[in-house]
């Protein structure tokens, strides 16, 4: 297996390797370089790193400057003060401009742990997602989160990462596909299907054990991709087992449930359930205990699947 | 240009930009008016752009930041012939290229959609950026009005300026005075803004913004590797004597009578 390790290590690890194969490549960061690693990035290549102070805005609108002059911008803060707070100049400087940027913004949901509820950005997915021309990631593992970065590269406009801070066993394999709005099948199933993003993947596997044990066969989709939606795989794992449970850690308002219902309803006549964060925010304490208290375990899942099934 | 031809395309463009503004029925006139000499220097002057090529690599650019002023432009680059001026009877509708603001991917030699205030600044700042990353000698002018420094990303955009010695970027203020609910000093005064970009760390100066010799000059002025701030004092609505220091007419419809009134103003319909 390889080795485990914090997703914005791999985020800055595979942009340093980018650095030295594509010379485009530019990075800016809201001196947050040494917590969202750019610092790999800006130790080898000082002169395509730009360290913008702490000014989302203006980082992203200059990122969309550099972008309509040809060089390939990674723009990199905390997700919260990228898709947050430099919101509309994400809307209007960078997507509505069709601006090639792309937004590595670190720190996502509730694995922020400490720091509290006023960092964790839990309501990232759904801001970026309805932007139109935006693409969306959310990748599971440090496998997934350089392929995810060198995938941004060959997408000729605006992505968004979500880079996720805590440290992740690999649970996708090295040469396993990742294209973008192609969800990843990461275990059949006849009774119910899973479709997990970002750090919800390995609990949804988990998940599935636990309904093994109880002799429920349940599928887990990857859906690495929240926009373009892979919807065809969707609407196929949700006729073929009549369940869907969704999960991930992110507000259940406009997230990867919510796109997935908007592509359900209508369509297949599954039941449908989600895991995710109620409306609300987050709160200070370890990321173990968080994701206990709000939910986003494997038990939680299994519960639900089970609700769905009965 | 000659003073004698910079006064009758100054007259004309003035009649192309209330003629659009007339059709359309909304727009915004008295800064359209009053940024017009700023444009006029900028691309009669000074920068280096190819009308059949819009998108030549070596261009200088031009990021029209208070974007609500783009019939000016719009009359500019049709007069250059960036598009045919027939286009500029679209402004605004559906089926045409010109939007309310300025849309880099419909219309030929707009370098940065706008609109949103505060946001061209920064990324003229990334443009100036690139260029030097490019080791490209163009320059990069940012056209902005006094209402937007009020928005808090210009000064971000102007701390970043400074720091990486952006000697390629030039700031120019349509200083008119006005903004939607009254002046400057009424709404949010802005004190001595050239004071502000001087200590932010920019070579300033202060010029007549109707006077486009005047511009033009402080524009090739050499800034000592610093980046550029010009102020240009100017007049809301410009060239119509009732349209002249009212804020009233930032957007404000033109009827009938007035179109005729300021059309003769300006010499009759052409």
């Amino acid at each position: 297996m390889a080795e485990s390790k914090s997703l914005r290590v791999a985020y800055g690890e595979a942009l340093e390797q980018l650095g030295a194969s594509n010379g485009k490549i530019v990075v800016l960061d809201a001196d947050l370089a040494h917590a969202t690693m750019t610092c790999l990035f800006a130790d080898k290549y000082p002169d395509r790193f730009y360290n913008m102070g702490i000014a989302e805005a203006n980082m992203v609108c200059a990122a969309a400057g550099m972008a309509h002059s040809g060089l390939i911008p990674f723009v990199s803060t905390f997700a919260l003060f990228g898709a947050g707070r430099a919101y509309e100049q994400i809307r209007n400087s960078v997507c509505y401009s069709r601006a090639n940027v792309k937004l590595g913004l670190s720190h996502s949901g509730l694995c922020v742990g400490e720091d509290g509820g006023s960092h964790q950005a839990v309501e990232d997915i759904a801001l970026m997602r309805v932007l139109p021309g935006m693409t969306v990631l959310v990748p599971c593992d440090p496998i997934e989160m350089v392929k995810a970065v060198n995938a941004a590269v060959h997408i000729n406009g605006p992505v968004y990462i979500r880079v996720a801070r805590p440290v992740c066993d690999c649970i996708t394999k090295e040469d396993a596909a990742f294209i973008p709005g192609v969800a990843n099948v990461m275990r059949n199933g006849a009774d119910v299907s899973i479709f997990a993003t970002g750090l919800m993947v390995s609990q949804a596997l988990k998940a599935a054990l636990l309904l093994e044990e109880k002799g429920i066969s349940a599928a887990v989709v990857n859906f690495h991709t929240i926009k373009p939606l892979d919807v065809a795989t969707a609407i196929e794992f949700a006729e073929k087992t009549g369940a869907v449970v969704t999960a991930e850690e992110h507000s259940v308002i406009g997230g990867l449930g919510s796109a997935i219902a908007e592509n359900l309803v209508g369509k297949t006549g599954a039941k449908f359930a989600m895991v995710g964060i109620d409306d609300r925010f987050g709160r200070s304490g370890k990321p173990s205990d968080l994701f206990e208290a709000y939910g986003l375990t494997a038990e939680n899942i299994a519960e639900k699947c089970i609700g769905l099934i009965q | 240009m000659t003073t004698p031809e910079r006064k009758s395309k100054s007259a004309e463009l003035r009649k192309d930009i209330l003629t659009m503004l007339y059709r359309c029925q909304s727009g915004h006139p008295g800064g359209s008016l009053s940024v017009l000499e700023i444009l006029m220097a900028l691309y009669y002057d000074v920068m280096n752009v190819r009308p059949k090529e819009p998108q030549w690599e070596d261009r200088d650019r031009l990021v029209l930041s208070k974007g609500h002023a783009a019939p000016a432009l719009y009359a500019i680059l049709a007069d250059l012939g960036f598009f045919p001026k027939e286009d500029l009877a679209g402004l605004r509708q559906l089926a045409s290229h010109l939007q309310g603001h300025p849309d880099m991917h419909k219309t030929p030699g707009i370098d940065a959609s706008t609109g949103s205030l505060g946001q061209g600044a920064s990324i003229a700042g990334g443009l100036a950026m690139a260029a030097k990353q490019k080791n490209a000698g163009y320059k990069i002018y940012a056209v902005l009005g006094d209402g937007e420094l009020q928005e808090g990303i210009v000064w971000e955009a102007a701390m970043s300026a400074a720091h990486y010695r952006l000697d390629n970027l030039v700031f120019l203020l349509d200083h008119n005075g006005l903004q939607i609910d009254g002046s400057n000093d009424k709404v949010m005064a802005l004190g001595d803004v050239a004071a502000k970009f001087k200590a932010f760390g920019f070579h300033c100066s202060r010029v007549d913004g109707h006077d486009a010799d005047a511009i033009a000059n402080a524009l090739r002025q050499d800034s000592d590797g610093r980046p550029k701030f010009i102020d240009c004092v100017t007049k809301k609505g410009k060239g119509i004597s009732f349209m002249e220091g009212q804020y009233g007419w930032h957007g404000r419809m033109i009827n009938e009578d007035e179109y005729k009134s300021a059309m003769n103003e300006l010499g009759g319909v052409s």
